[in-house]
């Protein structure tokens, strides 16, 4: 009998230690760094294959609705020209197609969408596509190169009236053409390491010439794409549906009949949707935890997808606001803080990730450890930053400290762990801060309406370029929160833009870095983020990127039967 | 000397008979404010303070309550919180109760067109519920302690000077207001000698309801992210973000800070009830 009860223990122990055990999960190896195509000339030739993509999976199959979450419904717009939120590319870019876009599976090799293929001029200066024939919108008319002219003259060109978020990005393009039918030209004042990149921004939509030409501001309220799929309703706050495009260009695609983006704004309510299959999949990432809680209860019924992510949170000083004027003050603020315990806490309970510079760690051009650390505020020893911090706020004429108010977002994800992790960290240099964390954010970081704020960054791809951007000075750069004018930024931003030479372009970013992170501590980073990317296994053919921006037409994804 | 006198204490320990569910309420508002006060001698840690080799840690000896995903002690920002609590819920229930009595009065005194103006202003606030009007409030002049404070303040205004107002009505109409008027008493003299004493009843009952309503909105609009800001202990607060998102794995983050929101709410709502029932002439038929 004894026996008999042992065996029972045994075999209850042995189902629960099975039932508790994590599930399998596929977890890709970290992206692979920017090929040098983006920081060197591409070759005469064309470098983009020409026969429509994909590699056929012979166990994809066709059907099915996706329906995935958002976690916050669209903007204003519906126009990705001039928003800036993944919340509108999630729901709306299965509608559209770009020039260029990034290879998910060998990101971040750049392919053609509406590009058959392209050449670049030996000297850098004219860019050619030809484009693709026979690509039909919506409404069953033909996209030409007048479209793709149109949609560019908008995005580099607006006129007076019509919004363009990355205006600033293509200012070294000289003039635009449009030939015939089949080809498109960019011609640059100076020849650019970053032009491929910036074509193949997920946020230039190709629009249609004729509705611009009659309404600049037609796609605010419409949508009219080539993309996989139609538009069919959008209900606001609560969803947006789009069904399967049968005249899309590539062929055999998109699989699914059609998606559903629900709109739910609460962590957990999300992962709740995930847990009870309301919703497949979230694109944007949860948090480790959430993300166990799921494996925990689905087990191999979820997949985990992990990725690092080009976005980080920094802290932003008004340089306009006293002390934030003094330089030591600064470099204080940024040397109380502790980076390697920040990651090894927040990494834990947020999408907080690693330590890193202004380049994304493990990014092409991104500073070594031995690089990072010798800059203030990333250093290993902290008791020494924080003595040198003391000694500097002495020195300020603020020994014992000073009050101000930390202005953050309103958003739990990571912006609430961050802000409480900061504050703490200030607090041990004598600081006390107050947070504010009010709706009316980024109104206030925009109208230099704070004293020091938490800010935030998140690119499409890892470009210098892209994210130097927010740190030259205030009249040149619309996301310099700081406000400070800095014309020796401004000159290392425009020489590595335009090396030639991976090294040289090396060099002028490690100056650039030094001088915004350490010398002057305009504005410093706490930590880059981490993506997670739990999904029902049922969800086939997404790869993760390390952004949330691209990747998101949905053409390749097909669902599997459900287990 | 008179708060210790023989007729007071025998006054209370006739209510403690009578009402004991309001005595057990007052008890514990007692013990709340008396913890709230004494904070910073009886809270074991700084309840800013994180410890990041204690993260998530259930309740132990030295984490009575247990700590949270910064490894501060959820007890010591338990009893900090109930400052935030107490704090906000006295002064918008004084302000809101404070105002509406002015209004009120005013309103029944004046009567006519004053009246009629009053009133009309005061259904337009009152056809909103109370959490969407300090919603509102709030998502207009932003979070932080004041503001908080002014967005749960305005709603309780229209609902006291309604109440004050009919009381008001009944009383302008006693013979005594008619005498006084009569003997040439200045309006002044009439509203703050034979007014507004009698209507110190139903301000009492409506200012020890709205404090368990000050404290839910407060701790509401916390969690929504609407009110106190991080790293401010504040009940609401503590319900919000990790809590939720920890829930299975660390569920005294969520349970403690909760039962403090009910038990207040319910021991100022038991509290209300009896000095209702105390104070209203009409119950003690």
């Amino acid at each position: 009998m004894k026996r008999f009860i042992a065996f029972i223990a045994l075999a209850l122990v042995a189902a629960m230690a099975t039932a508790c055990a994590p599930a399998p999960t596929a977890t890709p190896a970290p992206a692979p760094v920017p090929a040098p195509a983006t920081a060197t000339r591409a070759p005469a030739a064309p470098v983009a294959p020409t026969a429509v993509p994909a590699t056929p999976t012979a166990t994809a199959r066709s059907g099915g609705e996706l329906v995935f979450a958002v976690s916050d419904p669209p903007p204003r717009t519906y126009d990705a020209h001039q928003e800036t939120t993944f919340a509108l590319l999630h729901p709306a870019s299965p509608h559209y197609s770009t020039l260029l876009r990034f290879d998910a599976d060998n990101f971040p090799k750049i392919v053609g969408d509406v590009a058959e293929s392209w050449t670049v001029s030996s000297d850098g200066l004219t860019y050619t596509f030809k484009i693709r024939p026979g690509i039909k919108f919506h409404d069953g008319s033909v996209l030409t190169s007048k479209d793709v002219l149109a949609t560019y003259e908008k995005i580099i060109f607006a006129s007076a009236g019509v919004a363009s978020a990355r205006k600033s990005a293509y200012a070294v393009v000289d003039k635009i053409e449009a030939p015939d039918d089949a080809t498109m030209v960019f011609r640059l004042k100076y020849a650019s390491a970053s032009m491929l990149t910036n074509l193949a921004s997920p946020w230039n939509y190709i629009y249609k010439a004729d509705l611009l030409a009659k309404d600049p501001r037609y796609y605010e309220k419409n949508i009219m794409g080539t993309g996989p799929f139609r538009f069919v309703e959008y209900v606001a706050g609560s969803h947006w549906v789009g069904k399967k495009f049968e005249g899309y260009f590539v062929t055999g695609r998109p699989y699914l009949d059609g998606y559903k983006a629900v709109i739910i704004t609460d962590t957990a309510a999300r992962a709740a949707a995930i847990r009870g299959g309301q919703a497949m999949i979230e694109f944007r990432g949860f948090n480790p935890e959430a993300t166990d809680t799921l494996v925990k209860a689905l087990g191999d019924k979820v997949t985990v997808q992990k990725s690092p992510w080009t976005c980080n949170l920094t802290v932003t000083l008004n340089t306009e606001k006293k002390p934030f004027d003094d330089v030591r003050v600064r470099r204080a603020l940024s040397l109380a803080i502790d980076r390697y315990e920040a990651n090894r806490v927040l990494s834990k309970i947020s999408l907080m990730g690693p330590v890193g510079g202004v380049l994304r760690p493990g990014a092409e051009f991104s500073a070594t450890e031995a690089e990072l650390t010798k800059l203030i505020g990333f250093s290993k020893d902290i008791d020494a930053s924080r003595k040198e911090a003391l000694r500097l706020l002495k020195e300020a004429g603020v020994p014992d400290g000073f009050a101000f108010t930390l202005t953050n977002r309103n958003i739990p994800e990571p912006y609430e762990p961050t802000g409480i992790f900061v504050i703490d960290q200030w607090r041990k240099v004598g600081l006390n801060v107050k947070q504010n964390a009010a709706p009316t954010y980024l109104n206030d970081l925009r109208a230099g309406n704070f004293e020091a704020g938490i800010d935030f960054a998140c690119d499409h791809a890892d470009e210098p370029d892209l994210q130097l951007l927010k740190f030259i000075s205030v009249d040149k750069s619309s996301t310099n929160y700081a406000r400070y004018k800095d014309p020796i930024l401004d000159d290392l931003y425009n020489k590595q833009s335009r090396a030639t030479d991976p090294k040289e372009r090396a060099k002028f970013i490690r100056d650039f870095e030094k001088r915004v992170l350490d010398e002057q501590a305009y504005q410093f980073h706490i930590l880059w983020w981490q993506r997670i990317i739990p999904h029902l296994t049922q969800v086939r053919g997404w790869k993760i990127t390390p952004n949330h921006y691209i990747n998101q037409d949905l053409r390749d994804i097909w669902l599997a039967a459900s287990q | 000397m008179n708060s210790l006198s023989p007729t007071w204490l025998a006054s209370l320990v006739r209510f403690i008979r009578r009402r004991p569910l309001g005595a057990a309420g007052g008890a514990i508002i007692l013990v709340m404010i008396i913890a709230a006060a004494l904070a910073s001698v009886i809270a074991p840690h700084d309840p800013l303070e994180t410890n990041y080799a204690a993260l998530f840690k259930p309740p132990s000896p030295e984490f009575w309550l247990g700590t949270d995903g910064f490894g501060r002690d959820a007890f010591s920002r338990l009893l900090y919180g109930a400052r935030t609590a107490l704090f906000v819920g006295f002064s918008a229930s004084f302000l809101g109760a404070a105002i509406g009595v002015v209004i009120g009065i005013t309103s029944a005194y004046a009567g006519g067109n004053i009246d009629l103006f009053i009133e009309r202003i005061m259904d337009v606030f009152l056809s909103f519920p109370i959490i969407v009007l300090a919603l509102a409030i709030v998502a207009v002049l932003g979070g932080g302690i004041v503001n908080l404070i002014f967005a749960i303040t305005i709603p309780f205004i229209p609902r006291t000077a309604r109440v004050i107002r009919s009381s008001a009505l009944v009383i302008r109409q006693m013979p005594y207001v008619d005498a006084a008027h009569s003997i040439g008493s200045p309006d002044a003299r009439i509203i703050f000698r034979h007014i507004l004493p009698n209507v110190m009843a139903p301000f009492l009952v409506m200012l020890t309801a709205f404090q368990g309503q000050a404290i839910l909105l407060e701790a509401s609009l916390s969690f929504l992210g609407l009110g106190v800001a991080e790293p401010t202990p504040a009940w609401g607060l503590m319900l919000r973000g990790a809590a939720v998102t920890f829930a299975e794995r660390a569920p005294w983050m969520g349970f403690f800070p909760g039962f403090a929101i009910s038990l207040s709410v319910f021991a100022f709502n038991l509290l209300g009830d009896s000095l209702r029932d105390a104070l209203d002439p009409r119950l003690r038929l």
